[in-house]
């Protein structure tokens, strides 16, 4: 049996209501459904097809026939960003997983062992810090060459001390407790407790920063998109567009105003999200970011 | 505290040894011989061989790294393969953009972010304080490249009142150098010290519910006192925990912004290097800013045993 003792008095009708009360977490949590309501959408349906050239139709103003205009190719720049929303969510999801499949497990074993286990575990993220996910980035594209995948990989890396960080300092306050005292008198072993015990106990912690992280890895793939690691042509992403109405800023400037919109109000509703997350879950916990 | 500090300085030391394998192995996994780059497709299998020799790619594994390792150590980083010129120099030209960028965007972004933190904490729950917070939250949402496009049509296409990209040169004057370094430095300073005066104010909110606070206000220490000598220094370990995380940030972003703006820096370098594969240079500038971001993470370390002097009792 799950033993939540975290949080006795809390109910789910509680948590609910505190959830309903909450400004910033109602937010994030509609503009968060929102962007992924476009991004499913653009599979079945969008305004035009982002895969034809329409030469004719290159670089028109706003209208009412391409509400966000067109590209240098006659593309309709609307349409783009709801493909391109598939893109930075699907590598910014890929990367938090990555991040919190490996780093959990790692940041789990490093407070259970504690000792030397734990002492090397803190010594390899402080190496993975040493390197900005950028620069992980361009290392892997000098060997594999720019793409999506690398970008995630890239990403995915940055991600898992920071899930380790986390897990760990989350487990090691709930590795003292009575109730942890008590299942291992009851003769249950160390990745049992962990499974059972530690990581029900911070899973809220994990969701606040996942989100967190999904957030900065948005941000991060459109940088990398945008200087060319990312995702490659003709598949539309939001730093690609950005790239190429850097040229065009005179004489389209719609090009980079529209994908950049897209991408603030992606990563504010997430961060917004996580906010309001956190101030429900544990009220105690002090915002970070 | 000299203990701490010399348990700061091994590890930091060993992390760079650590990176330093990380890169080195990198290089060695990548497919392409840098001798026959060098020569070109018609030379003979046997010049190939002569010049591998010359440049010790058949020594020991072992050997080539400590030989490498020994080189960055004396900055002697190899030679160039497309430039032939030693790396070194092209460092150096292209560091004397980029170093006073990120160093710029750092300073301008503490100087935004503390008084804001500060305002905001005094001003908890107020108007002023939503405000302010609710721009920063936006802050930290906007793309620094984004930023700087947006800056370069408002200020140098609009308004004109900078130049959009390029650098002149320090050799042309400090001002006009300065000013095409302005722009940049802003697209990369705001949406840090968005992140920053939001971790200052929090920090100091937290100090200003302690007691010794209540005991400065109780015996008659003005406000202003109170605020930015008492709580501000205590609050510092947070703040310079996310300024060292944030120096690491700012230098990947010098590399994208470098591209927005056309400045000759580290980041045009290190692109330009990657699609002409000189792969000795590429791997140079990523060992130079891992080890800037561990020799700043060091000197946090250190600026946190002078902000807070238990640090300096502990063994």
């Amino acid at each position: 049996m799950t033993m939540r003792v975290d949080l006795p008095e809390e109910t789910l009708e509680g948590v609910l209501a505190k959830a309903l009360g909450n400004r910033s977490f109602l937010i994030g949590l509609v503009v968060t459904l929102l962007i992924v309501a476009v991004a499913l959408v653009s599979f079945v349906w969008t305004p035009y097809d982002v895969t034809k050239l329409v030469i004719a139709d290159k670089t028109q103003a706003p209208s009412w026939t391409h509400l966000f205009g067109t590209d240098h190719f006659g593309r309709d720049i609307l349409s783009m960003i709801m493909v391109g929303a598939r893109n930075s969510i699907a590598v910014a999801l890929v990367a938090v997983g990555i991040g919190m499949g490996i780093g959990v497990p790692l940041g789990a074993f490093a407070a259970a062992r504690g000792g030397l286990a734990d002492e090397a575990l803190m010594r390899v993220n402080d190496l993975i810090f040493a390197f900005p996910a950028l620069l992980s980035a361009i290392m892997i594209t000098a060997i594999f060459g720019p793409g999506a995948v690398n970008a995630i990989i890239a990403i995915g890396i940055f991600n898992i001390p920071v899930f380790a960080r986390v897990t760990r300092a989350g487990a090691l306050a709930i590795w003292p407790r009575e109730f942890i005292l008590a299942a291992r008198a009851a003769g249950k072993g160390m990745t049992r407790i962990t499974v059972e015990h530690i990581l029900p106990n911070i899973a809220t912690l994990l969701l606040v920063q996942g989100t967190i992280q999904f957030a900065l890895g948005i941000l991060a793939e459109a940088g990398l998109s945008y200087v060319g690691l990312g995702a490659q042509p003709p598949m539309p992403s939001w730093g690609r567009m950005l790239f190429d109405a850097q040229t065009r800023m005179v004489t389209a400037p719609w090009m980079a105003i529209f994908p950049g919109m897209a991408i603030v109000i992606t990563v504010l509703g997430l961060n917004l999200l996580g906010d309001g997350l956190a101030d429900i879950l544990d009220p105690k916990s002090r915002r970070r970011r | 505290m000299t203990a701490y500090l010399l348990k700061r300085l091994i590890i930091a030391v060993l992390t760079l040894v650590l990176a330093s394998m990380v890169v080195f192995a990198v290089m060695e996994i990548l497919p392409g011989d840098p001798a026959r780059l060098m020569l070109g497709l018609n030379a003979s299998a046997d010049q190939v061989e002569m010049l591998r020799d010359q440049m010790g790619l058949n020594a020991p594994l072992v050997l080539r790294y400590l030989h490498w390792a020994g080189g960055l150590l004396s900055l002697d980083f190899g030679r160039s393969y497309t430039y032939s010129v030693p790396v070194i120099d092209l460092v150096r030209e292209r560091i004397a953009v980029s170093l006073p960028l990120a160093l710029i965007a750092l300073a301008l972004s503490t100087v935004i972010a503390i008084p804001v933190g500060v305002f905001s904490a005094s001003r908890q729950g107020r108007a002023g304080d939503t405000l302010v917070m609710g721009a920063a939250q936006l802050g930290v949402a906007v793309p620094n490249f984004w930023f700087a496009l947006m800056l370069i049509y408002l200020f140098a296409v609009w308004l004109r009142l900078v130049p959009a990209g390029g650098f002149p040169g320090w050799g042309a004057g400090i001002w006009p150098a300065l000013k095409s370094l302005i722009l940049p430095a802003v697209a990369l300073a705001l949406p840090q010290a968005a992140i920053l005066a939001r971790v200052a104010r929090s920090a100091l909110i937290e100090v200003l519910n302690e007691d010794y606070i209540r005991t400065a206000r109780a015996k008659g220490l003005p406000h202003r006192a109170v605020l930015w000598r008492h709580a501000l220094r205590n609050a510092m370990i947070p703040v310079l925990t996310i300024l060292g995380l944030q120096f690491a940030f700012l230098l990947a972003g010098t590399i994208i912004i470098e591209n927005v703006f056309y400045l000759p820096g580290l980041g045009r370098l290190i692109f330009q290097a990657i699609t002409q594969r000189d792969l000795i240079v590429v791997e140079s500038i990523v060992m130079l800013l891992v080890a800037a971001v561990i020799l700043i993470n060091l000197l946090v370390d250190f600026s946190y045993a002078i902000v807070d002097p238990r640090l300096r009792g502990r063994q």
